[in-house]
């Protein structure tokens, strides 16, 4: 049976899509970005990890193991859980990571098991794939989170490691076949918050409007930077080169959303 | 808030809370004249109440609109010496305590010393009731395995109906004279008993009208003084309500919150009833008014909202009647337990929402007083916009309302044999107590701490924390074969304790029905004058006796900590479990790990866990459930601590679950602090495995920091939160939302959050009113991250 690596599974997640959702974090991942929330999803294999605890005044370690074995019908009893609460908040599950699509074939099992159970399906995902995997999904995700970097490839295999030529073509077909999208652009000082790739990026948007797709029908959100997961990289003996960078708010984003309601897209500040 | 109510606001905040002698004085000087050997009992209590409210002190407050309190000023909170006596030394621990003090001036401590204790000693309830009490269970309240509510306040849990919105005291009056002329002298052994209740009701009716008609009188003074004319115009209005109401029906909304008002101190000046008094559903009762009058232009919202807060404020100068023998742990808040009661469904299920459903939220964020609490009832006819106005408030960290399914507490009636209407004019009062409103009297008789028996099943009925046998020898628990071993033992061990529990309440029940009549209570409790029977005697429609498990979680997680590192997994023996306990984990410290971390427990929808929560609650009930009382009524349980999971887990050493002795056991049925790993909705679906509907209520706190009632798409979220934990038929859910490092700020700065209120279990007090541990508590709770 195909089994699929998993980091977590979380319960009542309320920024990865619509209501309330049960996301799963594939393990792997074959980007590297700097400022990446969950660096212990690059690798593809388990690893383990130890959590130092103070108890009782005597140190402890809790042994973890980030990524674990497993089968469609075990995700699928964990989906399951919660139905009663997307039921009541038309919510759902989302699929995360890492990256899902390196999962390609227990990805799409799990999906069409979702569809099965009638839940709504989303998939947050960087794109990076190949066209025939993404045509093969698609039927099945009621939604996509996509990311979208950096528009020039140098600097975007400097800051991920991989071209984002697959990335943006695999966009392009996905709003060509009318596919219910959020672009997601992280918002990163002196990477992709330069006036040269906010330019860029508007640049390549306005290229997917046409009679049919009007630019408010594009949607994006704005993820400002934050430092969240400064602790894991430590913990995870992780090089951080975004280290120096300082958390942006929500407010200082305005200027940016303007930037893009200007151009008539939909935007908000966040997930 | 215009300026009135900004004052008078002001003044009820600032009102020093003080012990008021005047009541104790005028019942002591009225048992005095040996009037009590002429007359009945129920005579002679419905005699007292006139005596005290044709003496009392009248008070008005300066620009008031609704007038009447219980002592000579806001919070001057009078005793209750006939029911529990207070010593000079319980004087002077409320004068200096930190929290929650009573000042006790030298001439209330005189009045005390050459008055009331000379002539109380030995007569007061309280000490009839510890007399009366077996030896097993001194031993078993002294050991901390159940608390008895009646011990210190007479039994009251039962909230106000519809009736006095639509008949007046003089209406009841005709209503208990045609009762008395339906005796059958002839054939009813209980006829000079009924004659006699009868008659005293309506001495009591008639007391109330005495005491409105005073504060008419005192109005008409003061109307009389020099003053601006707007004020004396006011003051006349208000002496023409006080003619009407509470001897003739309403008429006007403001007649109706004054008629109100004037029946509650009725009701907490007659005796010290627990939850004070409450009206219930009042957007339900108000309603007609406002409707009415916003058609003829006799009343305006903003008029409405006016007397609404003149009316909370009202509440607020009331706190609850200091104890005696007190510990800070025991009973350290002010909080008298009224629960307004909002939504719902009408007598027919309809949707109950109405406009001043929303007026009244209005009123409580603007108000933001501790007292009177407040709920919302959540009905799945009810609409979403009710729910996320409501959630606006809860944002703002002030604890209330709390959510309550409708639907949830109109089956759990239901399933007692109430009758469909009465069941959906009910509600919750108290904390989560469900009741039929204006019929049921609902008597929570104590507080059961669950976890004890089982530190006593494992110590072959012996408790470890002075030795003394208290419980049955079930077996020296290293020889239990198996985890079913364990259960039996445990099965057997509650059983004994609830019968324990069970016969001092009907001792106590028959104390109250002899002793402790309370004839104007019974007159507002149908079917108490039809019956020609007091409150006290099983006089109302309904009559239900609570026990309330206590520690849910905790006895959950211990049991499953022997289950899984006992007899499952065999990572330790049994005796080497209850070494590890008898030393506190002391050189154990890696079990105690195990124990926290690699555990199953309850609260993360996980079914290992969980099966023993259900076990425990199949137990207790199969225990309780059912079992009939001495005032005719039928015991039940329902799970809610107040702050006794504090008092309980003093008395408990060190647990299976990792939790250190003395330490707090879990409140409510919510998880053990911290022991929620996965989740708000996790800890619902948990909880839902309950059956809430063979319950009297459940009680589930749930911390959240700000952030998730950001938007309206966040609002949204929880309001989806709390409909899915409904459908599953929960029966309640309260947020805490606060930031921890808010929380800690406040308990090194104090003075900078007095008005800081947080929800602790199933009510709000002031955070610095709680003690240590109790705050330690809260802020440990674990925060749901995003």
């Amino acid at each position: 049976m195909n089994k699929g690596l998993i980091f977590d599974i979380r319960r009542f997640t309320v920024h990865d899509g619509p209501g309330i959702r049960t996301t799963v974090f594939f393990k792997g991942c074959p980007l590297s970005c700097w400022w990446c929330h969950n660096p212990e999803s690059h690798s593809c294999y388990p690893e383990e990890s130890l959590k130092s605890l103070n108890l009782d005044g005597k140190k402890f370690s809790l042994k973890e193991m980030i990524g674990k074995w497993m089968s469609v019908e075990e995700v699928m009893s964990e989906l399951r859980m919660d139905r009663i609460f997307y039921t009541e908040s038309s919510g759902g599950v989302t699929f995360s990571g890492g990256e899902p699509l390196m999962q390609s074939e227990f990805l799409l099992e799990l999906l069409k098991e979702c569809k099965a159970n009638n839940l709504h399906t989303t998939l947050d995902t960087s794109g990076y794939t190949d066209r025939g995997i993404i045509e093969n999904i698609q039927p099945y995700a009621d939604l996509f989170l996509y990311d979208l970097k950096l528009i020039d490839d140098t600097d975007h295999i400097r800051y991920t490691g991989v071209s984002n030529k697959p990335i943006l073509e695999n966009l392009i077909y996905l709003i060509s076949e009318e596919k219910q999208v959020i672009i997601r652009i992280p918002v990163i000082p002196d990477i992709t918050n330069t006036k040269k790739n906010i330019k860029a990026i508007i640049k390549f948007l306005s290229h997917l409007v046409n009679e049919r797709k009007s630019a408010s029908s594009i949607k994006i959100s704005l993820l400002p930077y934050h430092s969240i997961a400064k602790n894991k990289y430590s913990r995870f003996h992780i090089d951080n080169k975004t280290m120096h960078l300082k958390d942006l708010t929500k407010e200082s984003l305005i200027p940016l959303k303007n930037e893009f309601e200007a151009e008539g897209f939909t935007v908000r500040i966040g997930s | 808030m215009n300026d009135r109510i900004k004052k008078l606001r002001d003044q009820s905040l600032n009102a020093i809370n003080r012990l008021d002698a005047e009541r104790a004085l005028l019942v002591t000087n009225f048992y005095k004249s040996g009037i009590d050997s002429k007359v009945s009992t129920p005579v002679m209590r419905a005699l007292t109440l006139n005596h005290i409210l044709v003496n009392k002190f009248i008070c008005i407050n300066e620009d008031e609109l609704i007038v009447g309190e219980r002592g000579s000023a806001p919070k001057a909170t009078p005793t209750y010496p006939e029911i529990n006596l207070h010593s000079l030394e319980d004087l002077e621990i409320l004068d200096s305590r930190h929290k929650v003090s009573f000042k006790v001036d030298e001439e209330t401590k005189r009045i005390y010393r050459e008055e009331i204790i000379p002539f109380w000693k030995g007569k007061s309830n309280r000490e009839r009731i510890m007399r009366s009490m077996a030896p097993e269970w001194i031993e078993a309240y002294n050991a901390g395995i159940f608390t008895e509510f009646q011990e210190q306040r007479a039994p009251g849990h039962t909230v106000c109906g519809n009736k006095i919105y639509h008949k007046g005291m003089l209406d009841l009056m005709k209503e208990v004279r045609d009762a008395a002329t339906q005796i059958d002298w002839k054939n009813d052994p209980l006829a000079s008993i009924r004659n006699e209740e009868l008659k005293a009701m309506e001495i009591a009716a008639n007391a109330i009208i005495l005491f409105a008609h005073r504060h008419a009188d005192k109005l008409e003074e003061l109307s009389d003084e020099p003053g601006n004319s707007q004020r004396k115009q006011e003051l006349l209005e208000m002496a023409t309500i006080c003619r009407q109401v509470p001897a003739h029906a309403p008429r006007t909304f403001h007649e109706a919150l004054q008629n109100y008002w004037f029946i509650h101190l009725g009701v907490i000046t007659e005796l010290n009833p627990w939850d004070s008094f409450n009206p219930g559903r009042l957007d339900q009762h108000l309603y007609p008014f406002y409707k009415k009058e916003l058609e003829d232009g006799t009343l305006t919202k903003e008029k409405a909202t006016e007397l609404l807060q003149s009316f909370w404020i009202k509440f607020n100068n009331h706190p609850s009647p200091p104890k005696v023998g007190v510990t800070a742990q025991e009973s350290n808040t002010y909080t008298d337990f009224c629960l307004i009661n909002l939504g719902g469904v009408k007598p027919d299920g309809s949707d109950a929402v109405n406009e001043i459903t929303f007026l009244i939220l209005d009123v409580i964020e603007e108000m933001r007083l501790l007292q009177p609490g407040s709920m919302v009832q959540v009905s799945r006819v009810n609409p979403d916009n009710f729910i996320h106005r409501t959630l606006k408030i809860t944002k703002t960290g002030f604890g209330q309302p709390s959510y309550f399914n409708t639907d949830a507490i109109v089956k759990e009636l239901v399933r007692q044999g109430k009758s469909l209407e009465d069941a959906r004019n009910g509600g919750a009062s108290g904390c989560v107590e469900a009741g039929a409103f204006g019929t049921e009297a609902y008597i929570l008789t104590g507080y059961f701490n669950l976890t004890k028996v089982l530190e006593i099943t494992l110590n072959n009925g012996t408790d470890p924390l002075t030795g003394k046998k208290i419980g049955l020898e079930t077996g020296p628990a290293e020889l239990f074969r198996d985890f079913d071993d364990l259960m039996n033992a445990y099965s057997k061990q509650l059983k004994h304790f609830i019968d324990i529990k069970i016969n001092g309440n009907n001792r106590i029940e028959q104390i109250f029905m002899e002793y402790m009549p309370v004839p104007f209570l019974s007159l507002l409790i149908d079917d108490c004058i039809a019956n020609g029977k007091d409150y006290n005697a099983g006089g109302a429609r309904y009559n239900t006796s609570y026990i309330q498990g206590v520690g849910l979680g905790s006895i959950t997680d211990s049991l499953t900590a022997l289950k899984y590192h006992v007899f499952d997994k065999k990572t330790i023996s049994m005796s080497g479990m209850l070494k590890a306990l008898s030393q506190n984990f002391i050189d154990f410290e890696e079990l105690r790990f195990e124990f926290l971390y690699n555990t199953p427990k309850y609260g993360n929808d996980d079914d290992y866990a969980d099966a023993q929560a259900l076990s425990v609650f199949e137990l207790f009930y199969a225990a309780v459930d059912g079992r009939p009382t001495a005032r005719g009524g039928i015991s039940r349980i329902n799970f809610l601590p107040t702050t006794s999971h504090i008092y309980f887990g003093s008395v408990i050493q060190a647990l299976p679950d990792g939790r250190k002795a003395k330490e707090p056991l879990s409140e409510g049925i919510s998880p053990v602090q911290g022991a929620d790993k996965k989740g708000p909705t996790a800890v619902l679906k948990s909880a839902s495995k309950l059956d809430h509907l063979r319950t009297g209520g459940t009680l589930l706190n749930q911390k959240f920091t700000p952030s998730f009632f950001d938007d309206e798409e966040s609002i949204e979220k929880m309001t989806a939160l709390i409909r899915g934990y409904f459908r599953m038929n929960g029966h309640h859910i309260q947020f805490n939302v606060i930031s921890a490092t808010t929380l800690r700020d406040a308990q090194k700065h104090p003075e900078k959050y007095r008005d800081l209120i947080v929800r602790v279990a199933g009510y709000s007090d002031y955070f610095n009113d709680l003690g240590e541990d109790l705050q330690n508590e809260i802020i440990q709770r674990t925060e749901q991250g995003l």
